[in-house]
C-alpha cells in the first residue's frame, strides 16, 4: 500500500494531514499489519489537550494493546465516533481512516517529522 | 519493537522453518519460538473462525511428553496424577495435573493409558523440565521408568467440525470409531503405528497425531494435512488463536487459571480430581483447604461496557475495594464479545453478580456469567 506523499509519519507509525491549522490522525499501513485485527479503539474527548510524543489513546487488537501518540500539540476538535462500531476499517483502509482531529498549537512541529519516503526508509529497516 | 536480552536462543520445533516460509508471525512462548498467527490464514480471528466452523491445523509440537512404563507404572501415575487413571481403559485418556503437596499446581496434562504398564503423558512447553524433574523424582520410589519423549515427535492437532474428515482422507483407521477423549495407532500419511488422539485445546471435536519428529516427515505431513483440509478450507492457525478458541472453552492456560498459588478448588477443577482414590500428593492439603471454605474461586466476566479485561487487570468491587484479579481475557472472536476468566471472593460468584475491571485508567463494569462461555454442539452418538 502506498503512503501518501502529503501526510507526514511519526517513528511510532502515526500519520498526520495537515490542511490549514487542523492535522488529521491516523495509524499506518505497517502498524495496521502488525497489530492484525483491530477490534477496540480507545478515544480522546473532544477539547481534550495533546502534547506532542504524548500517549492520548489506544488501539487494541485481539492480542495486543497499543498506545497512540501525538504527532504534535493541540486540541482536539473531532474524534472518529465510527471506529467504536467499526474498528476494522484501520485495518482495511489506514491511510484514509482518521482516528481524530487536532487543532495545531504550532503547526511547524509537524515539518519535524517523516516524509513518506523517509518513513518507508524507517520501516524497511525496523524489519 | 524491543529486543530483549537472550541468555539462551529459543528453542524451535522441526516445522519452524515451514512457519517462516509461509509467513507466520513469530513470538517467543515460553522459550520457544512459535507462530502467534498467520497473515496467510488472514490472521488470528480468521484461523480462529476456520477452527470454530470448519477446519484449522496447530503445530503443537513444543508441548512435552513422559512415558511412564514398568510393573508399577499405574501405581507411580496414581501417586502423582490427581484424577483415577484405574479408571482408563487401554486407548483412553483424560485430563488431568501433577500437584504439589500444598494441593496447588505443577502443571495440567493429559494421561493416556496405552498398556497395562504404559502411561503417556503430554504436558506444557514452558514446564517441560520441571515436570520432567518432578516426575522422575516422585515416581522413583515405584517399579517403572520414566523417559522425557518430547523431542521424538512432531505433534499437530486438526480442530473443527471438519477435522475428522479432513484427517479421514490421510489414514485407513475408521476415525469414527475413536471417541472423544480416546486414542489409537495406525498409520497416517503411510507413517504406520503413529498416535491419533481424538484430544485437543479448543473446545471443537478433532485429533492431535504424533509422528517423527525429523524435518522432512514433519513438512510432509504438514502439507499433505494442508492438502486435505483444502476443501473445508483448512487454514494453519497459531498460538493467538490457540488461546483465544481455549479461552472460549474456559480450558486452563498454566500460569494463569492454574499455577503453583493456586489449589483445585480455586481453579474449579474438582471433577477431574478424585479425592476418593488412594493417598496421591497434595492429597491432604485440598482435603484440609475444602474444611477450611474456599476463600476464592474462578469465575466467567463478560464486560458490559467498553473496555477489554485483560490478563492480569485488577477486579474491584461496586465500593471501590480491589477483590481480584483476571487471570485471561481477551475479545472472543467467535462469540464477538470481551471476555475473562477471573480469581474473586466467593461472595461475589453468583451469576450476574457486577464488579468492576480495571481497564488502564477506566474502571469497567463487567458482570459473571455461565461458562464455558462456548460450548460445541454435540452430534448424537
Amino acid at each position: 500500500m502506498a503512503y501518501p506523499k502529503d501526510y507526514k509519519y511519526t517513528k511510532e507509525h502515526e500519520w498526520v494531514q495537515v490542511q490549514g491549522n487542523v492535522g488529521t490522525v491516523g495509524i499506518t499501513d505497517h502498524a495496521q499489519k502488525s497489530l492484525g485485527d483491530i477490534v477496540f479503539v480507545e478515544l480522546p474527548k473532544v477539547g481534550d489537550q495533546l502534547s506532542s510524543g504524548k500517549a492520548f489513546g489506544t488501539v487494541e487488537s485481539v492480542k495486543a494493546v497499543s498506545e497512540l501518540y501525538a504527532p504534535a500539540s493541540g486540541k482536539v476538535s473531532e474524534v472518529n465516533n465510527d471506529l467504536n462500531d467499526a474498528p476494522e476499517d484501520i485495518n482495511t483502509d489506514p491511510h484514509t481512516t482518521w482516528i481524530i482531529k487536532v487543532q495545531l498549537s504550532d503547526p511547524k512541529q509537524v515539518d519535524g517529522l517523516l516524509s513518506a519516503a523517509e518513513y518507508e526508509a524507517y520501516i524497511s529497516e525496523e524489519s | 519493537m524491543s529486543s530483549s536480552v537472550e541468555t539462551a536462543p529459543l528453542r524451535k520445533t522441526a516445522l519452524n522453518g515451514l512457519h517462516r516460509k509461509l509467513g507466520a508471525k513469530m513470538v517467543d512462548f515460553g522459550g520457544w519460538d512459535m507462530p502467534v498467527e498467520y497473515p496467510g490464514s488472514g490472521g488470528l480471528m480468521k484461523e480462529h473462525l476456520a477452527v470454530r466452523t470448519g477446519v484449522g491445523m496447530f503445530d503443537v509440537s513444543h508441548m512435552g511428553d513422559i512415558l511412564i512404563r514398568g510393573p508399577q507404572a499405574l501405581d507411580a501415575v496414581q501417586w502423582i496424577s490427581m484424577n483415577d487413571a484405574s479408571k482408563l481403559q487401554e486407548g483412553q485418556a483424560h485430563y488431568s495435573a501433577l500437584l504439589y503437596p500444598e494441593g496447588t499446581f505443577v502443571d495440567d496434562l493429559i494421561v493416556h493409558k496405552m498398556g497395562p504398564n504404559d502411561y503417556l503423558l503430554v504436558i506444557n512447553a514452558g514446564t517441560r523440565e520441571k515436570d520432567y524433574g518432578w516426575v522422575r523424582k516422585n515416581v522413583s520410589r515405584f517399579r517403572c521408568h520414566a523417559d522425557d519423549v518430547g523431542d521424538y515427535y512432531t505433534q499437530i492437532a486438526i480442530q473443527g467440525p471438519k477435522a475428522e474428515a479432513t484427517l479421514q482422507k490421510l489414514t485407513s483407521v475408521d476415525l469414527s470409531q475413536i471417541k472423544n477423549y480416546w486414542f489409537k495407532h495406525g498409520t497416517v500419511c503411510g507413517l504406520a503405528n503413529t498416535l491419533i488422539a481424538r484430544t485437543g485445546y479448543t473446545a471443537e471435536d478433532g485429533f492431535e497425531i504424533y509422528v517423527p519428529s525429523d524435518e522432512p516427515t514433519g513438512e510432509r505431513v504438514w502439507n499433505e494435512v494442508s492438502e486435505a483440509g483444502k476443501e473445508f478450507g483448512i487454514v494453519a492457525c497459531g498460538l493467538g488463536a490457540r488461546n483465544t478458541l481455549r479461552l472460549e472453552g474456559k480450558m486452563a492456560l498454566y500460569g494463569h487459571e492454574i499455577s503453583e498459588s493456586i489449589n483445585v478448588w480455586e481453579a474449579g477443577l474438582d471433577r477431574f480430581c478424585k479425592m476418593e482414590k488412594a493417598d496421591f500428593i497434595g492429597r491432604g492439603a485440598l482435603a484440609q483447604a475444602k474444611t477450611e471454605g474456599v476463600k476464592r474461586q474462578l469465575v466467567g466476566l463478560e464486560s458490559i461496557e467498553r473496555g477489554i479485561p485483560r490478563d492480569g487487570y485488577k477486579v474491584f468491587d461496586n465500593a471501590g475495594a480491589e477483590i481480584g484479579y483476571v487471570t485471561s481475557g481477551s475479545y472472543a472472536p467467535f462469540l464477538k464479545k470481551n471476555i475473562a476468566l477471573a480469581f474473586v471472593p466467593m461472595a461475589h460468584t453468583a451469576l450476574d453478580s457486577e464488579v468492576l475491571v480495571e481497564v488502564r485508567s477506566q474502571k469497567v463494569k463487567c458482570k459473571v456469567v455461565p461458562t464455558p462461555f462456548y460450548k460445541r454442539s454435540r452430534k448424537t452418538a
